[in-house]
């Protein structure tokens, strides 16, 4: 079932998402298996067969629209995140490019990119992978045509007016400006993501040498 | 207790019946892409319905097995052998310690589906001992089966009867009309979120499978399709059976592999009680998608459940007739 609170990618609409995925699994009936939240709604796994009945649809229905008259003020279950980032150099290849695509000194781009404050408006497109709303709207940037064939793990990038990390290596389109050492995603972690939906992130620019030791403590 | 694998064959991974509590997480259900006729496999064996089993595409592994097992291969019409005797699909098959067991191309269908009795052992990650194939996790080391990997087997819940040859029973399970291997068929649809112009596009035409399909998605070509309304969409949720419209006109309808959200027009959603035979299409075979509502949907899964249930219950009392296992 999807629920849908919108259809603009804004940070207003999206609160009242995780808000009301906070309170849904507060309450986690029987029949809810899992809820995917995303920009503007959310959709609700439902199993049929926990609810019984000639309808089980209709009766999820109804229980929801009885209770979602008192999500809208409820609370966000989020935790603030500090991610380290090697920017420019070849930890971000396209830096110079957002930079000159803004008209400004990469110095300043970095800075900011480093001074935003962002929330995680939703994981997806791979695992692990934050969608995040905040940045400052000079750096918005196209992402490219014809994606990278190989992008490492941690790469931050910015695509339009978002910015996001990528987990793990793989293809990816959008405008590399640092890394991060952090591991975003482990499936043998408790919670498998650094990140949840809801959380918000700050940027804290780092060297390379920074970087290396973080990435050594990991290994 | 291990099956050792000497050929890997095209693509052979671990699935289960999936994820379904880390979406939030972005990780997608995953699992078998044909969940009913991995169910069927291992009840064939005397396995909970949700054991994990080897997902085979299109062409099969050559695999020893290192001790006495029933097998059940349910899913694609697929050449297999043990010990150069041909094994017939869909029942139980007692097999010797030290057997070869060689499984070649895939003559219908696209995915078989190989369960052991004990289940194939393997750890369990967020929930599920399935592969997760694009992001490397989970099953037998987050990847498909390579030459050489050992794979380690559960203890079976019923006792093994040792055989000096395969023994092969005479009953079997028809998988009518939960599965559909012809080269045309016919899957139902509920409705999207988005319009398609003019509004029965969809089911107007007959779709071609493309050959870059593959477990997160069906491409269809056929006549490019156009939408009502061509506006930007924000990113919503998506599930398998999806059926997402891209710019270029030509539907991809999302399996088991599917993301948890997507950026394309959604312009319907086939039903759960037809995703096996969805997934059982290869390249360049048809198919035409037939519109139904949201009640009828539902009865066609609780019907589908039945005859599940139905089946379950046949082959454990055929199990227990047979004394054979």
């Amino acid at each position: 079932m999807l629920l849908r609170l919108g259809e603009t990618l804004d940070a207003e609409t999206n609160r009242r998402v995780h808000a009301c995925a906070t309170s849904l699994r507060a309450q986690a009936p029987g029949w809810l298996v899992d809820i995917t939240p995303a920009f503007a709604s959310l959709t609700l796994h439902v199993d049929a067969t926990r609810i019984g009945g000639d309808d089980p649809l209709r009766v999820a229905h109804d229980w929801l629209a009885g209770w979602r008259a008192r999500i809208d003020d409820a609370p966000v279950d989020a935790h603030c995140i500090e991610v380290p980032v090697w920017y420019g150099n070849e930890a971000g290849p396209d830096l110079a490019d957002v930079a000159a695509h803004a008209g400004i000194a990469i110095d300043e781009a970095i800075a900011r990119h480093a001074t935003g404050e962002y929330t995680v408006a939703m994981l997806g497109f791979a695992p692990g992978f934050p969608y995040l709303l905040g940045l400052d709207a000079t750096l918005a940037m196209p992402r490219h045509v014809t994606p990278r064939k190989r992008v490492e793990a941690g790469s931050v990038g910015i695509g339009g007016a978002q910015t996001g990390i990528y987990p793990n290596a793989g293809p990816g389109g959008w405008r590399l400006i640092g890394r991060t050492p952090l591991r975003l995603f482990d499936a043998q972690r408790d919670p498998p993501s650094l990140l949840r939906a809801g959380d918000r992130v700050r940027f804290v620019a780092i060297d390379a040498a920074a970087f290396a030791a973080v990435d050594e403590s990991l290994l | 207790m291990s099956l050792e694998v000497l050929a890997p064959g095209l693509l052979t991974s671990v699935q289960d019946m999936g994820r379904h509590a880390a979406r939030a997480f972005g990780v997608g259900v995953g699992g078998a892409a044909d969940g009913f006729s991995c169910r069927v496999a291992n009840l064939l064996v005397g396995n909970p319905a949700d054991s994990a089993a080897l997902e085979i595409t299109l062409h099969g592994p050559t695999l020893r097995l290192h001790r006495a097992a029933t097998i059940a291969l349910c899913g694609a019409m697929i050449d297999a052998q043990a010990d150069g005797l041909a094994l017939p699909g869909w029942r139980p098959v007692a097999l010797p310690a030290g057997c070869t067991l060689t499984l070649g191309a895939c003559s219908r269908g696209a995915r078989a589906y190989l369960a052991i009795d004990g289940g194939i052992d393997v750890p369990a990650i967020l929930g599920s001992l399935g592969t997760d194939l694009r992001s490397g996790f989970g099953g037998f080391a987050g990847r498909a089966l390579r030459t050489g990997d050992r794979l380690g087997l559960g203890s079976p819940l019923a006792a093994i009867v040792a055989t000096d040859a395969p023994r092969i029973v005479p009953w079997w399970i028809d998988a009518e009309p939960d599965l559909d291997l012809a080269d045309s068929i016919v899957v139902r649809v509920l409705p999207g979120s988005d319009a398609t112009m003019p509004a029965d596009a969809l089911h107007a035409q007959e779709f071609v499978v493309a050959s870059a399909s593959n477990r997160q998605g069906l491409r269809l070509h056929g006549a490019a399709l156009r939408l009502a309304d061509a506006r930007e969409r924000v990113s919503e949720p998506v599930v398998p059976g999806t059926v997402q419209l891209p710019q270029d006109g030509a539907p991809i309808v999302l399996l088991a592999d599917a993301q948890t959200i997507g950026g394309y027009p959604r312009i319907g959603h086939v039903i759960a009680a037809d995703l096996p035979r969805l997934a059982q299409r290869r390249a360049s075979q048809r198919l035409r998608f037939v519109p139904i509502d949201r009640k009828r949907a539902e009865r066609a899964n609780v019907e589908q459940r039945a005859r599940l249930a139905r089946i379950a219950l046949a082959i454990a009392g055929r199990r227990s007739e047979d004394r054979l296992f």
